[in-house]
């Protein structure tokens, strides 16, 4: 039991009834010695620690806030890239003839289809693989590293042979095709076919990152909660709607969301897809994306100020995503 | 177990940190061999040498030709290396953003002919004066290329390589099958004056085509080989944009558009995979060829293609392609540089290219010399193609070009006629042709 402070004895004094140090007074100079010692470590206590934290702060200013504002900046000038210190002042222009850019709007509708079709095959083809490969297997590990093969291929080597393959007059696929009856699929030039092929990328690359996300937690599921479902009479496929889906919801969640921003930045895939190795996304626009809409300002016709405008367009629209998201989890969330 | 993964973690970690280390040290020798040349192994030492580097895009041959290899031996002092860059798409913006930032500049870097314009508008500051070095004479040069490379107050700060006199290859087994003359004079009579004549003689020939064979390659090597012989094409001369009034340009789209709708042309992008494969399995029978096609035709053809291809005069002079080489100021070796700038352009070396590598020189000085003159090339057999193409270097009218020309000609051909092939109307085309390059001209 503690006592109370009300009737505890009150801290000695300095110089109180407690035999002290011997009261021997420093000298001036040892004195001031000391408060220089003691301001010293005071100063090392309190600032010490955002020294060893600066690294991550000085590299974020150098490479992610300056580059946000100074994007912002750029984005209300008229600016070239052959030469970038030489602005001029257009306020919002570059933000309010986004409205009524249909490059813009096109390369929006073009990242909202393609994302669709590469995400949700994606993620259910993501969790039918990581349902197999929870079960007892043999080489697991063989199938797990093969899964992941995908995701450590450069998307520039990938994408290169893709193009191979999806080739109108020499194509691996079309020459498939011609052996079921479907008539050569001009997979560059029309619309939906070049949509797929580009999706198609991404799933590929992507599926098994997604798998082993979704067998990792599904191996955190508890064993009990299968075995009182099979006691109960419950299928294999009973235990999964019932039992593996639910528990895997945060997980799930986390992947929609990281693969949404992910399609929202589609960039390498279409960029190499393109036979004429331009930035327009096809000879229509028909696969260019946001993100290749502002590489082909930026960096092919060389305007910063209309590239930086897209960029933090792009960057709101994410915001807006980010946050309905955010909402939707929450739904979720409270009526599990 | 637990120790064979610790191991193996720990052997993956050693990995990392010796490539990453391997990537620094690389990093080093990249910097330090500047100044000296880092690897000992080469012979001679290589101690105090001065290293020029070049940054270049496709293929220059200057390596091949054997010209730097001449050079280090007549200036034992110097070291030549090139760092290329294969797609001038993809080099261009490189120079543009190293230019505006002063860094990762090589010593002598190059510009095509596309580009140049805008070089010489925008980026004359950070580049060096190349008329003062010593053995570089304006005489030299072809008076449009001079004027090229050399800004409004008289600095000339690109020196002229090579130029794309343009003539018409065919193979003379195609002519022959569909029932035209073979013989060079009589094909280019066909033609004379016209590019209509030109489509027309693409119709003959698609009435007694060999199968699966069109006329032309593709409409964008037409419209690009109907627009290099024009005088003003995109710019007028007061540098304003005219590619939508310009009668000339629309005459020339309208003009691929019929011959793709016809199915004269085929329906391939220049330069991809796909038509490398037409070239090596004959499937058109002509196309506009500048010298340095015939490189590329050589390149991509089948051992017994040899000889099949003759080259006729095209119906009207133009220049497709050609460089230049900069010096840009902020170099480390800027004299060095711009002396060797100034001899790999100078009219010697320049024949010399000719006759080995097929790039044709901006130094008419050398149109006469027997390297010029005699030049046979293996792909069209005993075809004078020295006098041809130097009669089309000289007849080829002086164009104006502009700072944007590139990205208008890739407007009309990638997001223009290329879509009559895929079944657009020309006037759908059109449409989309210019929305493309109005977008993509509007600051």
């Amino acid at each position: 039991m503690a006592t109370r402070h009300t009737t505890a004895a009150p801290p000695v004094k300095e110089g109180g009834a407690a035999p002290g140090r011997p009261p021997a007074a420093p000298t001036e100079a040892e004195q001031r010695r000391r408060n220089r010692l003691s301001r010293r470590w005071q100063r090392d206590m309190r600032w010490s620690p955002y020294a060893f934290v600066s690294p991550f702060f000085l590299l974020f200013l150098a490479f992610g806030l300056f580059p946000l504002i100074y994007t912002g900046w750029a984005s209300l000038h008229q600016v070239e890239m052959t030469a970038p210190t030489d602005m001029t002042w257009v306020g919002m222009r570059n933000y309010t003839r986004i409205f009524d850019d249909d490059f813009f709007w096109n390369a929006a509708r073009n990242t909202l289809t393609i994302g669709i079709i590469s995400t949700v095959p994606q993620l259910l083809m993501a969790m039918g693989l990581a349902h197999i490969l929870n079960y007892k297997l043999r080489a697991s590990t063989f199938y797990r590293v093969a899964m992941l093969a995908p995701y450590a291929t450069s998307i520039a080597a990938a994408s290169l042979v893709f193009v191979l393959l999806f080739g109108r007059d020499y194509g691996m696929i079309n020459w498939a095709l011609h052996f079921v009856g479907i008539d050569a699929v001009d997979w560059q030039n029309d619309k939906w076919p070049s949509q797929i092929a580009v999706s198609s990328i991404v799933i590929w690359r992507w599926t098994g990152y997604n798998a082993l996300i979704y067998l990792a937690a599904m191996q955190a599921i508890p064993q009990d909660l299968y075995e009182s479902a099979a006691l109960d009479g419950a299928s294999r496929w009973r235990q999964f709607l019932h039992v593996t889906l639910p528990s895997l919801r945060p997980t799930i969640l986390f992947t929609v969301v990281v693969s949404t921003i992910g399609a929202s930045q589609v960039f390498g895939e279409p960029l190499l897809f393109d036979a004429n190795k331009g930035a327009s996304g096809g000879a229509e626009h028909q696969f260019q994306t946001l993100g290749l809409y502002l590489y082909e300002q930026g960096w092919v016709n060389q305007h910063l100020g209309r590239a930086s405008a897209i960029a933090w367009t792009m960057f709101l629209i994410l915001i807006v995503v980010g946050i309905v998201n955010y909402v939707i989890s929450r739904r979720l969330r409270a009526s599990s | 177990m637990r120790a064979r993964t610790r191991t193996a973690r720990r052997a993956v970690v050693l990995a990392a940190v010796a490539s990453l280390g391997a990537g620094l040290l690389a990093g080093c020798a990249d910097d330090g061999g500047d100044d000296k040349a880092s690897d000992g192994s080469s012979s001679g030492g290589g101690k105090g040498k001065t290293t020029i580097t070049l940054g270049l895009f496709g293929t220059f041959g200057f390596k091949e030709a054997g010209l730097y290899a001449e050079y280090e031996k007549l200036h034992p002092d110097i070291k030549i290396a090139e760092n290329v860059t294969e797609r001038n798409e993809n080099y261009y913006p490189a120079l543009v953003n190293h230019l505006t930032t002063n860094s990762g500049l090589q010593d002598i870097q190059a510009v095509e002919v596309g580009n140049i314009a805008e070089v010489v508008a925008t980026q004359a500051s950070k580049l060096e004066d190349l008329s003062k070095t010593a053995g570089v004479k304006k005489d030299d040069w072809l008076d449009w290329k001079w004027a090229q490379g050399t800004t409004k107050d008289n600095q000339t700060i690109a020196l002229g390589t090579d130029v794309g006199p343009m003539a018409i290859c065919y193979r003379k087994d195609l002519f022959q099958q569909a029932g035209l003359p073979t013989d060079r004079a009589a094909v280019a009579k066909l033609w004379t004056g016209d590019w209509n004549k030109f489509v027309s003689v693409g119709e003959q020939y698609k009435k007694k085509a060999p199968k699966g064979t069109t006329f032309m390659d593709s409409p964008g090597g037409l419209i690009n080989a109907i627009l290099s012989s024009e005088k003003e094409k995109f710019y007028d001369a007061s540098g304003e944009v005219i590619y939508k009034k310009n009668p000339a340009v629309k005459a020339a789209f309208d003009l691929t558009a019929k011959a793709a709708t016809e199915g004269l042309v085929g329906a391939q992008t220049q330069f991809q995979p796909a038509w490398d494969t037409t070239i090596a399995n004959t499937k058109f029978a002509a196309m506009a060829c500048p010298p340095w096609m015939l490189g590329y035709i050589k390149g991509k053809s089948k051992p017994d293609a040899a000889g099949k291809w003759d080259v006729a005069v095209a119906p009207k002079s133009g220049n497709w392609g050609g460089s230049f080489l900069s010096v840009p100021k902020s170099g480390k070796h800027v004299k060095e540089a711009a002396a060797l700038a100034a001899w790999l352009t100078a009219p010697a070396q320049q024949a010399k290219l000719f006759s080995v590598q097929g790039s044709f020189p901006s130094a008419p000085g050398t149109y006469t010399e027997a390297a010029v003159t005699s030049a046979k090339n293996e792909m069209t057999g005993d075809a004078p193609i020295g006098t041809i193409f130097a009669e089309a270097a000289k007849s080829s009218p002086v164009q104006v070009i502009g700072p944007k020309d590139q990205i208008i000609q890739q407007g009309l051909t990638d997001n223009g006629v290329i879509l009559v092939t895929k079944g657009k109307s020309a006037a759908e085309a059109w449409t989309t042709a210019t929305k493309t390059i109005d977008n993509n001209l509007d600051k």
